[in-house]
C-alpha cells in the first residue's frame, strides 16, 4: 500500500472504525451534561431575565461580553492556522487545518450565543437585521453594536463556507472509502457528488486560495471591530487606538494555545502520531511563543498610554495594578506569559504534555485578561455615585459552563464522524515532495 | 469491450500524477480533445496539460466583493435618509463610520459568489455520476490517477485503446453510460 493510501485510509476510516470509542462516549457523556447545564441556564434566564446575573449599573456588560471576546478570539486561530498559513506555503499546517477550523466554527456559535443571550429580550435579537418593518426604524448603523452583528453574522458564514469546500474532498473520500451502506449515504451526500475531476480542482483550488485571501483581513476586521466596542467609547482603560492590533494578537494567542491542546488530545485518543509529529507540536509552540510575545508588547503599550494620556486613564491603570481587581490583571500576566517561558526551549516545545500545559494556562490567562479589561474599566466610572463592584453569580458560572458544553458537544459531534484531517492535502504534500 | 452505444468514457489509471501530467499531454497532442483527468488531489500543471482554463471563479469574486460592497454602503445611507438618526455631533452619512459594514458585506458577497460559482460551474452537487461506475474508480480520491476521453462523433474504440495502451497505463477501463455527443 502506498504512504499516500494510508494517510487516506487512516483519516477516512476514523469515523466508521471508531479507534476510542470508550473514551469518545465518557467524554461525550459529560459535554452532554455541560450542554444541559446550557439549557437549564438559558431557561432560567428567559424566565427571570438578566437580573439573575452579576451585571449591574456601572458594570453593565460582565460575563456575557467578556467571554463572547474569549470565545470569539479563540475562534480566530483556525482561520489564521488555515487560510494564511495556506497563503504562505506553510504545507505543515495540512496536519492541523481541518480541525482547527472546527475549531473555530464552534467557538464562534459560543461567541455568537452571549450577545444575543444578553440582550435582555433575545428572542428580539433579529432586530438588530435591517429589515423593513412596521415600526419604520432602521438599526443605527454608526454604532459598534450593528457593526457587531454584521462581522460575526459574516465571519460565521465565511467560516463555515471555507470549511466545507475544504472538507468535500475528504468526504468524497470517506464516501469511497466506507463499507456500510448508512456510511456511504451520510458521505456521499455532504461530498455533493465529488469526483476529483481535474476541471473541478482547478475552480476549487481557486476559491479556495481566493477565500483564505478574503477569510485573513476578514480575522482582523472582526476583531478590530470587537476592540472598537470597546474604543469607540470614552471609557478610561478602553479608548485607546492600541485596541484593535491588541486584540487581534490577543485573539490568535488565546486560539493558538486551544488548537494546541486539541491537537495533543487528538493525536493521543486517535493515535495520529505519524500524521501530527511531534514537529507540529514543535511549531505550535513558536507560534504560541511569537504570538505572546506580541500580546505582551501591547501589555506594554497599553501602560504606556497610559502613563502618557495621565488622568482618569492614570487612575484607571492604578485600579487595574493594584485595585479591588487586581488578581484578574496579574493572573492574566502570571498564566499567560510564565508557563509561556519554557517554549524558548526545543525540549519542552516538542513534549505534549508541556504543550497542553502551557496551552491550558494561556486559555485561563486570556479569559483573566477579558475579565480584567471589561470589569476594571467599568467599576469605578467618572463619578464616585457610580463606582460600584461586579461579582460573577452562580448563574453567570454555569452559562459559561454551558457553552464550554456547547462547544465540546459539537467538537466530539465532528470527531465522531467527520475526517478530523485534511487527508488530501497530506497526501498532496508526500506527493510533491516524492517529485521535487 | 463495451458497446458503441453503451460508452460513455474510456480510462487509463496511472500510480503517478508525474505520469499522468505526461499522459494527458501526449494524448491530447494525439488530437484527442474531450478529454479530463480525476485526482485524489489537486495536481499542478494538470490544467495545463489539459489546456483548460476558467477565469469564471475570479471574475466572480471580484464582482460579488463589489456588489456587496456597494449594496452594503447603499443599505446605510438608504436607511440613515429613510429614518436619520443624528448620533455623536457625525453627518448624517458618515462614510468612515459605514466602512466596516461595508467591508463586511463586499467579504460576503465575495465569498458567496465565489463558492457559488465554482459549485455551479463545475455542475455540483449532484447525487450520482456516470463516472462512479466505472471499475476501480473509487481509488480517485485514494492514490489513482485517471485520464479519461470521451467519445465524440468520430469515435474509434480500438484507437483509443492503442493511444492509451503506448501510455503504459496500469489498467484501461471502459465506463459504461450514455455517451455525451
Amino acid at each position: 500500500m502506498t504512504r499516500e493510501a494510508q494517510v487516506t485510509r487512516e483519516v477516512v476510516r476514523i469515523p466508521e472504525r471508531f479507534p476510542a470509542a470508550r473514551e469518545w462516549r465518557w467524554m461525550f457523556a459529560f459535554a452532554l451534561a455541560l450542554l444541559a447545564l446550557f439549557f437549564v441556564s438559558v431557561g432560567v434566564l428567559f424566565v427571570r431575565g438578566p437580573g439573575i446575573w452579576g451585571n449591574n449599573i456601572p458594570v453593565d456588560w460582565g460575563f456575557p461580553i467578556s467571554n463572547y471576546v474569549w470565545w470569539l478570539g479563540i475562534g480566530h486561530a483556525g482561520t489564521l492556522i488555515s487560510a494564511m498559513l495556506l497563503l504562505l506555503g506553510q504545507e505543515w499546517r495540512n496536519a492541523l487545518n481541518r480541525f482547527a477550523e472546527a475549531m473555530t466554527l464552534f467557538a464562534v456559535v459560543c461567541a455568537g450565543l452571549y450577545p444575543i443571550l444578553h440582550l435582555g429580550r433575545p428572542w428580539r435579537f433579529y432586530w438588530m437585521a435591517p429589515y423593513p418593518n412596521t415600526m419604520d426604524v432602521w438599526p443605527q448603523f454608526k454604532s459598534p453594536l450593528t457593526w457587531d452583528f454584521f462581522a460575526v453574522l459574516t465571519y460565521l458564514i465565511v467560516s463555515v463556507l471555507f470549511w466545507y469546500i475544504g472538507i468535500i474532498p475528504d468526504l468524497a473520500s470517506a464516501r469511497d472509502r466506507a463499507k456500510k451502506r448508512r456510511w456511504q449515504v451520510f458521505f456521499g451526500l455532504f461530498a455533493l457528488g465529488w469526483r476529483g475531476s481535474a476541471r473541478h480542482w482547478a475552480r476549487w483550488q481557486t476559491s479556495y486560495r481566493l477565500t483564505a485571501a478574503i477569510a485573513v483581513p476578514l480575522v482582523v476586521s472582526v476583531h478590530s471591530e470587537i476592540s472598537m466596542l470597546f474604543a469607540a467609547g470614552p471609557i478610561p482603560g478602553w479608548n485607546s487606538t492600541v485596541f484593535p492590533p491588541y486584540f487581534v494578537l490577543g485573539a490568535a494567542f488565546s486560539g493558538f494555545a486551544v488548537v494546541s491542546m486539541l491537537t495533543v488530545w487528538l493525536r493521543a485518543m486517535l493515535g495520529l502520531k505519524d500524521l501530527v509529529q511531534v514537529r507540529h507540536l514543535e511549531l505550535l509552540g513558536l507560534l504560541l511563543l511569537v504570538t505572546g510575545l506580541m500580546t505582551a508588547y501591547g501589555y506594554v503599550a497599553e501602560v504606556f498610554n497610559a502613563a502618557y494620556a495621565g488622568k482618569r486613564e492614570l487612575t484607571t491603570l492604578q485600579d487595574r495594578l493594584f485595585g479591588a481587581y487586581a488578581w484578574s490583571f496579574w493572573g492574566a500576566i502570571l498564566f499567560n506569559f510564565a508557563p509561556l517561558q519554557l517554549m524558548w526551549w526545543k525540549r519542552w516545545r516538542r513534549h505534549p504534555l508541556v504543550l497542553f500545559g502551557v496551552g491550558l494556562s494561556v486559555t485561563i490567562g486570556m479569559w483573566l485578561e477579558r475579565y480584567m479589561l471589561l470589569v476594571t474599566s467599568l467599576y469605578r466610572d467618572w463619578l464616585g455615585s457610580s463606582f460600584g463592584y461586579f461579582h460573577a453569580t452562580f448563574w453567570d458560572w454555569s452559562l459559561f459552563a454551558g457553552t464550554i458544553g456547547v462547544f465540546l458537544t459539537l467538537f466530539l459531534l465532528f470527531v465522531r464522524f467527520l475526517p478530523v484531517i485534511s487527508a488530501f492535502e497530506v497526501t498532496k504534500s508526500i506527493d510533491e515532495e516524492a517529485h521535487g | 469491450m463495451a458497446d458503441r452505444k453503451n460508452l460513455y468514457a474510456v480510462l487509463a489509471e496511472f500510480d503517478d500524477s508525474a505520469r499522468l501530467i505526461e499522459a494527458t499531454r501526449s494524448v491530447r497532442e494525439s488530437g484527442f480533445t474531450r478529454i479530463d483527468a480525476f485526482t485524489p488531489f489537486p495536481v499542478p500543471g494538470l490544467a495545463e496539460a489539459l489546456n483548460f482554463s476558467d477565469r469564471a471563479v475570479p471574475l466572480a469574486t471580484l464582482a460579488g466583493g463589489i456588489m456587496g460592497a456597494a449594496l452594503g454602503f447603499a443599505l446605510q445611507v438608504f436607511t440613515v435618509l429613510d429614518f436619520p438618526l443624528w448620533i455623536g455631533g457625525r453627518p448624517l452619512i458618515a462614510v468612515p463610520a459605514f466602512m466596516l459594514v461595508t467591508f463586511e458585506t463586499l467579504v460576503l458577497g465575495a465569498v458567496l459568489s465565489c463558492i457559488g460559482t465554482m459549485l455551479v460551474r463545475n455542475r455540483l452537487p449532484r447525487l450520482n455520476h456516470p463516472m462512479f461506475d466505472a471499475d476501480d474508480f473509487g481509488f480517485a480520491s485514494r492514490d489513482r490517477f485517471f485520464l479519461a476521453i470521451f467519445p465524440d462523433e468520430a469515435f474509434d474504440r480500438n484507437a483509443v485503446g492503442k493511444a492509451l495502451a503506448a501510455l503504459h497505463p496500469k489498467a484501461i477501463i471502459d465506463v459504461p453510460g450514455k455517451p455525451k455527443l
